[in-house]
């Protein structure tokens, strides 16, 4: 056993120092394992990067929960045709209390009605997204809060002129008495600030329920003052929409009840909502889409670096092959002073995998530095894993052995005689 | 092979031939034509001899120095290498032999021109499996032996044809070989080089070491005490001194 120890590191050995004879050769072989490793490591940092940045603001969404949003329906049917110049759409107080009692699996809904309002205190103003809600929505849409308390049950149910307010519209509102217990002008009625909360933290491509200028009132204060009807002005026109609902966000209790909820709930809408104006998101659904299709991606990038690293293994069993020929010599001296055919096997594929995996150590050296600078360069999100770096390792081990046998073995069924004769 | 080389231990101790060659014959088939290299060749070498096997070119003392390498194994006829028939043995166990009793030396010296000169001594030990502190004692031992002890650093490249013929000499005595096979060993060399390394021959011969020796040079021929005289494949006449 120690024997055999000692005569593997001292091929080792021998192995590099054959390879450090032939530098520049040794190096240009190398090439192709070098590029090869470096573009897996790097295109995987990518891919990961993208895709974790996805999936934490799919996560931001709550992967327990359906978010229903009104939309306008394209055709207008029913009420609203017969030129009241109102739009009736979107969901219904009714939904929110039908799907809540409907599924056995639905754990909270949570209602919501969203204006746009300037909202003001003093000088200052800012054009706020109030959402009427209920206290539920801070276990939702979980954000931690900076200063005061969340909306209450009590603050619903007595209607109270209260709000929570972001920390952006804080900033921007109250920016020198940055306190609680403010009031603020919300159209034209008086809320008292009882919390400041933290928003979404990214702006995102994927739209978060919570967005940074939010005023959280509770609905029923926002019934009260605003009414169901909601005026908006465009192009010199004005729309009146009556929308009883803008969202309705529904927490499942167990998140492999999710999607079939969803079907569900769908389902029911289409039974009472005719022109569908309303639109389900499905958070899970949509992490599993960035999940297959970050698989997908893994499956392209991990042929094209196939094909690379195959490519730069035929590099290096082509220069194994032509050291082959050039040391015939040396082989038929190894063999008469009494090599076996292993050890030349041995010595030549110890050499190869020397070789690439030389070539797979500075890859990974490359696969390092490629991600860091695009991440510098482009401003892009990159994460070398740990699995592309053992990956890629053992692929290069495994180049190395595929492609030294043949010349090895090529080496080795050399005769002696002839070999010893070889100019 | 633990076994193979037990039955060599065993085999060596109470033998005075070390080579012993029954009515050997080597044929080679080139196309349709059937080349007879080596006919009936019967032979015994004693222990502690010096031969020199002559003849002219494609009489077959290159086949007969391979056959006796364990290069190549006789068509038919029997070989006792030490004892061990050598026509039962598969490549390893010829490597084997070649490792365990046989030193080559050769026209154009074949060292590794990557390798030091020490570790070019060092070769067959390495093979041998010695730990690398015991071979490069014996290395500089026996690169003193022949005379080198100040260039064990050097190349091959870097030496004249006589030093690297003493380093391959050197090793080719690494293993202790129970018989030493030279291939026109000065074949190569001017005329003063090749009487130094004959020389250097002859004071290993006194010291018992068993060597064969391919020449056509008469007066290479005369250090030697059995000559052996070949003409197409078999043997002529041997005379001894």
């Amino acid at each position: 056993m120690r024997k055999s120890t000692r005569y593997i590191t001292r091929e080792i050995e021998l192995g590099v120092k054959n390879l450090t004879l032939h530098g520049m050769r040794s190096l240009l072989t190398m090439l192709g394992m070098v590029f090869g490793v470096g573009s897996v490591i790097a295109m995987l940092a990518v891919g990961e990067g993208a895709s974790k940045e996805a999936l934490a603001q799919i996560r931001m969404l709550g992967s327990n929960n359906i978010i229903i949003h009104s939309v306008k329906p394209v055709k207008e049917t029913g009420r609203s045709t017969v030129r009241t110049f109102m739009s009736v759409y979107g969901l219904l107080y009714d939904d929110e209390s039908r799907i809540k009692e409907t599924f056995e699996s639905v754990k909270q809904t949570l209602p919501a009605k969203i204006i746009r309002k300037e909202g003001r205190v003093g000088e200052n103003s800012l054009e706020l997204r109030v959402v009427g809600t209920t206290s539920s929505w801070f276990d939702l849409v979980n954000r931690p809060m900076v200063a005061g308390r969340r909306l209450l049950k009590k603050d619903i149910f007595e209607h109270r002129n209260v709000v929570v307010i972001t920390e952006f519209a804080a900033r921007k509102l109250l920016p020198k008495n940055y306190t609680i217990g403010q009031r603020i002008r919300i159209g034209g009625s008086y809320f008292d600030v009882v919390g400041i909360i933290q928003q979404a933290h990214s702006e995102g491509t994927l739209q978060t329920p919570d967005q940074k200028n939010d005023a959280y009132i509770p609905i029923t204060a926002m019934r009260e003052h605003y009414g169901d009807v909601f005026t908006q002005r465009s192009a010199g026109s004005r729309i009146r929409e009556l929308v009883e609902l803008h969202q309705i966000i529904v927490q499942v209790k167990e998140i492999e009840k999710v999607e079939a909820t969803a079907k569900g709930i769908e389902t029911m809408l289409a039974y009472f909502h005719k022109n569908k104006d309303y639109r389900l998101q499905v958070p899970l659904a949509l992490l599993r889409q960035a999940e297959a299709t970050k698989r997908t991606f893994n499956i392209v990038l991990g042929s094209i670096a196939a094909i690379s690293l195959l490519v730069g293994g035929i590099g290096i069993m082509n220069i194994m092959l032509a050291s082959v020929t050039e040391r015939t010599r040396e082989i038929g001296i190894r063999r008469a002073i009494g090599a076996k055919r292993n050890q030349i096997i041995g010595q030549f594929l110890i050499e190869t995998v020397v070789l690439s995996m030389a070539g797979g150590l500075i890859g990974i050296g490359l696969g390092f530095f490629i991600p860091w600078l695009i991440t510098r360069i482009a401003g892009m999100p990159t994460e070398v894993t740990t699995i592309s770096l053992i990956l890629s390792l053992g692929i290069s081990m495994a180049i190395g052995i595929i492609f030294g046998i043949y010349p090895a073995r090529r080496a080795a069924q050399l005769d002696p005689i002839q070999a010893l004769r070889h100019e | 092979m633990s076994q193979s080389e037990e039955s060599i231990e065993s085999s060596s101790t109470n033998t005075a031939s070390v080579v012993e060659l029954e009515d050997v014959q080597k044929t080679y088939h080139v196309g349709d034509h059937t080349v007879n290299a080596l006919i009936d060749v019967s032979l015994s070498i004693k222990k502690g001899s010096f031969w020199a096997i002559m003849g002219p070119s494609g009489s077959g003392k290159s086949t007969l120095l391979n056959v006796l390498g364990c290069l190549d194994r006789p068509t038919s006829g029997r070989y006792l290498l030490v004892g061990q028939d050598v026509s039962t043995l598969d490549d390893n166990g010829l490597s084997e032999l070649r490792l365990r009793r046989l030193g080559f030396i050769f026209q154009s010296f074949n060292l590794i021109p990557q390798l030091t000169v020490q570790e070019n001594i060092e070769l067959p030990l390495f093979y041998l499996g010695e730990n690398a502190r015991l071979s490069a004692k014996k290395a500089i031992e026996l690169a003193d032996l022949v005379g080198l002890s100040d260039r064990v650093q050097h190349r091959p490249m870097e030496l004249s044809g006589g030093q690297q013929q003493r380093v391959a000499i050197a090793r080719s005595l690494a293993n202790d070989p129970a018989i030493l096979l030279a291939d026109e060993p000065t074949g190569n060399l001017d005329s003063t080089t090749s009487t130094q390394i004959m020389q250097l021959l002859a004071d290993l011969n006194n010291q018992g070491k068993t060597i064969v020796m391919v020449t056509h040079e008469e007066d290479i021929a005369s250090y030697t005490s059995n000559k052996l005289y070949m003409i197409d494949g078999g043997i002529e006449r041997i005379e001894r001194n």
